[in-house]
């Protein structure tokens, strides 16, 4: 190979008028004719299309090529399309090297024709000086434990295991609690009527108890977990002691929790201020105060405040909740009928029962009201033929299909929807023993006063606290909000970067329960594809190491992320290739320089970096 | 000045960095046309010695991309870039090379905006700065070189290498370094090294004697013989001759050059 003549290929597009209207396309062209080696260049409108693909598996048989270079849109959606052109081709797909000149020229510098032209030739050159130095590389086939391991028993993860064990895979079903069924045994009610979460649960809940194929480990945590795709090792401590397994595939859905708004709307300080969470939990157990008038304040701790996402799900839950309060509220609150017990009120310190609180920090005890526990309950009396509800919000966002409906419906029962700016955000205030809101009424442009017997405060849903210690163990990603990091935000959602390791449900962002099944099933499809094939290529784009180089310091064992290094018998170096990504830290820092990463080599990239230089050379 | 374009190579790391400046292009935000850039899987990747070789080329400036602290791909290797970047900075200075013509930025994917603001202030930076002097100071090649061969030694890089270990878990007694004291040692290992690899360049071709050593990388006699002493420890510099009474040392070139 490495004494075969260079014969370069190079293709570029005009992406229609989007590289063809801001670059001088055939000018590029011409240029790339006398570069080194390139023995065929052509322009295309679309490279990407039919015509284009077949014009560059003709070429690479009618010319001989043994180097492609397609210059036109990203290599993060297109690379894929055209190494597979190469293959069909019978060249190897490493042997192709992309060129980007729509996201990183037409499209930037759409004013200025001749210097995004001039760019785009040194573009190509840089693309052509790096083509010419790839070698081939054979992907090497891992065999695969044809098992998975799915870590969560909440609606996600029991959607994904009872999936892949229908495909007819043992799974490891691993859940922290107790019980299954994660969360969604916070609540109170799945949407209007009272139906009981844990019952419409039961059949999901049953389905994993008597599958066969499922093993199910509750009061179980995740000890430790080694190894790549196909072949991870995994201890899990259980109520038996542990318990070591091995398995192919991994889906992390470890859920989240509630954020506690500490700080917030005297939260800590006023008796009957509660979370969207511990409401669900009061009206569960039927322990909701007797209280005629009740208020929900949104985006509690969220967008922009401590947290900067949309938890999502508030604004729905909040608009189920007030419905179900204005249709069942004498019921809800204990007040007549068998459901119900009457509590008067919750105390600060004490708004959620047990299940909840011990997994809470302790909440230092603040200010008590001008209220004395157990006293001045005259509310009884006074009590109306209708339970008044407001939904403070800065937007409603009732996204999905039928939730629009809902946000109507809820209008037309009389709930009054409040709008606040983050400029200006209500207050809780506590005057004469009795909670009042302050707002600025939007409409009115009054300040106003609204008294209320309860406040319910939307806070956003975070990441587990604990989910970096998974997250070290795995070697998967967080990301700053503190939830896990999927492999690209739009095309692989369930994937983590680590190949073989998926995630699904609320641990990887709010999502509501359809949605977390969803994704519990879209991991386990995509968990079971290895399984079912028996077999993984991982990419080539890995480290390796030059043998006689190595001294053994074990520097690049101390940096490697993904443990994908390990010495061998002879105390040198030594990659793992499935476990991989080809980052490159460990060749960076390898004191001997004995680390090499294929198709980054130190020679690629510098002779990539100085073609962009060969003018100042000259 | 004013039709002074740079020539600035820019690496853009394959899953932020890159993704955000393709969102500029989708966001149609623009920016100047002096970067080229090069792909590569991680911020870590970019070795020290790549950055040093390219400002050796003459190019004006180089950025390097990478995901925000916390939020790489590949968990902690934008981290060790941090790092290694600090060292070349130090690298720089010492070469007497301005290491504002050395860039780090954090670009996420979804910050194209940004991407594009980021390219605009280097270049009109590097602008300001003027064409890299490089090519027309032939003292600073050499300087620059020595960085090179530095930033590529052993020393620099296990230290590089090992930070993390040495910041969190400790080394092997159990001692655990905080940053700052890490990024001290790391400094001083900079300089260090630089300067034995300064002499090893100068002496290249001709024997110098301490004095004329001392003179040429700007320290005391003192000094200069310490690291004489550990060049020769390591066989790296040789007595070449004595000259009536002063002894010369000349470097002990690998490889048979």
């Amino acid at each position: 190979m490495s004494n075969e003549e260079i014969r370069i290929g190079v293709f570029i597009c005009h992406c229609g008028t989007n590289i063809g209207g801001f670059v001088d396309v055939p000018a590029v062209t011409e240029y790339v004719k006398s570069l080194p080696d390139v023995v065929y260049v052509t322009e295309n409108l679309y490279t990407c299309a039919e015509d284009g693909l077949s014009n560059i598996r003709g070429t690479i048989k009618e010319h001989n090529l043994n180097r492609v270079v397609v210059a036109s849109c990203t290599p993060r959606t297109h690379a894929p399309l055209f190494q597979s052109t190469c293959e069909s081709a019978g060249l190897n797909k490493y042997l192709f090297t992309f060129v980007n000149l729509r996201e990183h020229c037409s499209w930037v510098h759409m004013k200025e024709k001749d210097k995004a032209t001039e760019k785009a030739k040194e573009l190509v050159r840089m693309g052509v000086a790096r083509v010419r130095l790839l070698k081939p590389q054979e992907e090497a086939r891992i065999e695969v434990e044809s098992s998975a391991l799915v870590i969560g028993g909440g609606v996600a993860g029991m959607s994904a295991a009872i999936s892949i064990a229908d495909m007819g895979f043992p799974v490891t079903l691993v859940e922290r609690e107790a019980e299954l069924g994660g969360f969604v045994r916070n609540l109170g009610c799945l949407w209007q009527g009272r139906q009981d979460p844990i019952e419409a649960l039961q059949p999901m809940i049953s389905k994993v108890t008597e599958h066969r194929n499922i093993d199910l480990c509750l009061n179980s945590e995740m000890l430790t977990a080694d190894g790549f795709i196909g072949n991870f090792d995994i201890t899990i401590d259980t109520k038996d002691g542990q318990v070591s397994k091995k398995v192919g595939t991994i889906v992390v859905a470890t859920g989240a929790l509630e954020y506690l708004p500490e700080g917030f709307y005297g939260y800590e300080t006023y008796d009957n201020v509660v979370t969207l969470t511990e409401f669900e939990i009061l009206a569960k157990n039927n322990k909701l105060p007797k209280v005629s008038s009740i208020a929900f304040i949104q985006c509690v701790g969220s967008r922009g405040q401590d947290k900067t996402y949309c938890s999502r799900i508030c604004c729905n839950v909040a608009i189920k909740n007030a419905i179900n309060l204005a249709d069942n509220w004498k019921n809800m609150l204990g007040l007549e009928g068998e459901e119900g017990e009457a509590v008067e009120a919750i105390p600060v310190e004490k708004k959620a029962p047990e299940e909840v609180l011990e997994r809470r920090r302790s909440r230092r005890r603040g200010r008590r009201g001008g209220r004395e526990e157990g006293e001045g309950e005259e509310a009884p009396a006074a009590r109306k033929e209708k339970l008044d509800i407001a939904i403070f919000n800065r937007d409603i966002m009732s996204y999905g299909v039928e939730h629009e409906l809902n946000f109507n419906k809820a209008r037309e029962k009389h709930i009054r929807f409040v709008r606040y700016t983050p400029t200006n955000k209500p207050k809780v205030l506590l005057q004469d023993g009795k909670l009042v809101i302050d707002y600025w009424h939007e409409t009115l442009q009054l300040q106003r006063q609204m008294p209320v017997d309860m406040v319910v405060l939307s806070t956003p849903l975070i990441g587990q606290p604990d989910s970096r210690v998974l997250s070290k163990m795995l070697k998967v990603p967080i990301g700053q909000e503190g939830f896990f990091l999927e492999a690209h935000v739009k095309l692989r959602p369930v994937d983590f970067a680590t190949d073989g390791i998926f995630v699904a449900g609320t641990c990887r962002g709010p999502a509501d329960i359809p949605e977390a099944v969803s994704q519990g099933l879209a991991a386990a499809s995509r968990a079971a594809i290895p399984l079912a094939r028996g077999y993984v290529q991982p990419e080539t784009l890995t480290a390796f190491v030059q043998e006689d180089i190595c001294t053994g310091c074990g520097t690049c064992i101390e940096v490697c992320p993904y443990s994908a290094i390990r010495k061998n018998e002879d105390d040198i170096a030594e990659v793992i290739v499935a476990a991989c990504k080809g980052c490159g830290c460990c060749g960076a820092t390898c004191p001997e320089g004995a680390i090499m990463m294929s198709h980054y080599t130190d020679e690629q990239l510098l002779a990539e970096a100085k073609a962009a230089l060969q003018e100042v050379l000259q | 000045m004013s039709d002074f374009e740079p020539k600035i190579v820019a690496f853009l790391c394959n899953w932020c960095s890159y993704a955000g400046a393709d969102l500029a292009g989708v966001s149609r935000y623009q920016y100047p046309t002096n970067t080229r850039s090069v792909r590569v899987m991680c911020s870590t990747r970019v070795s020290s010695h790549i950055v040093l070789e390219l400002l050796k080329e003459g190019a004006d400036g180089v950025m390097i991309t990478g995901c925000h602290i916390g939020d790489c791909h590949y968990m902690s290797g934008n981290y060790y870039t941090e790092k290694r970047v600090a060292m070349m900075k130090k690298l720089l200075e010492l070469a007497g090379m301005d290491p504002n013509r050395v860039r780090l930025e954090w670009v996420s994917a979804s910050e194209g905006e940004k991407f594009a603001n980021v390219v605009t202030d280097f270049v009109n930076q590097i602008k300001e700065l003027g064409p890299s002097p490089v090519r027309k100071d032939d003292k600073l090649m050499n300087r620059l070189e020595a960085a090179t061969e530095a930033a590529k030694y052993f020393r620099l890089k296990v230290l590089n290498g090992k930070d993390i270990k040495l910041t969190e878990k400790g080394n092997v007694y159990g001692d655990i370094l905080d940053s700052g004291e890490f990024d001290k040692l790391m400094e001083n290992a900079a300089e260090d090294e630089f300067l034995r690899s300064l002499i090893l360049q100068l002496t290249k071709d001709e024997a110098f004697s301490v004095k004329e050593l001392a003179k040429e990388i700007g320290k005391s006699t003192e000094e200069t013989l310490e690291h004489i002493v550990s060049l020769r420890s390591k066989n790296l510099l040789a007595l070449d001759r004595i000259d009536d009474m002063t002894p010369r040392y000349k470097a002990i070139l690998v490889g048979g050059a």
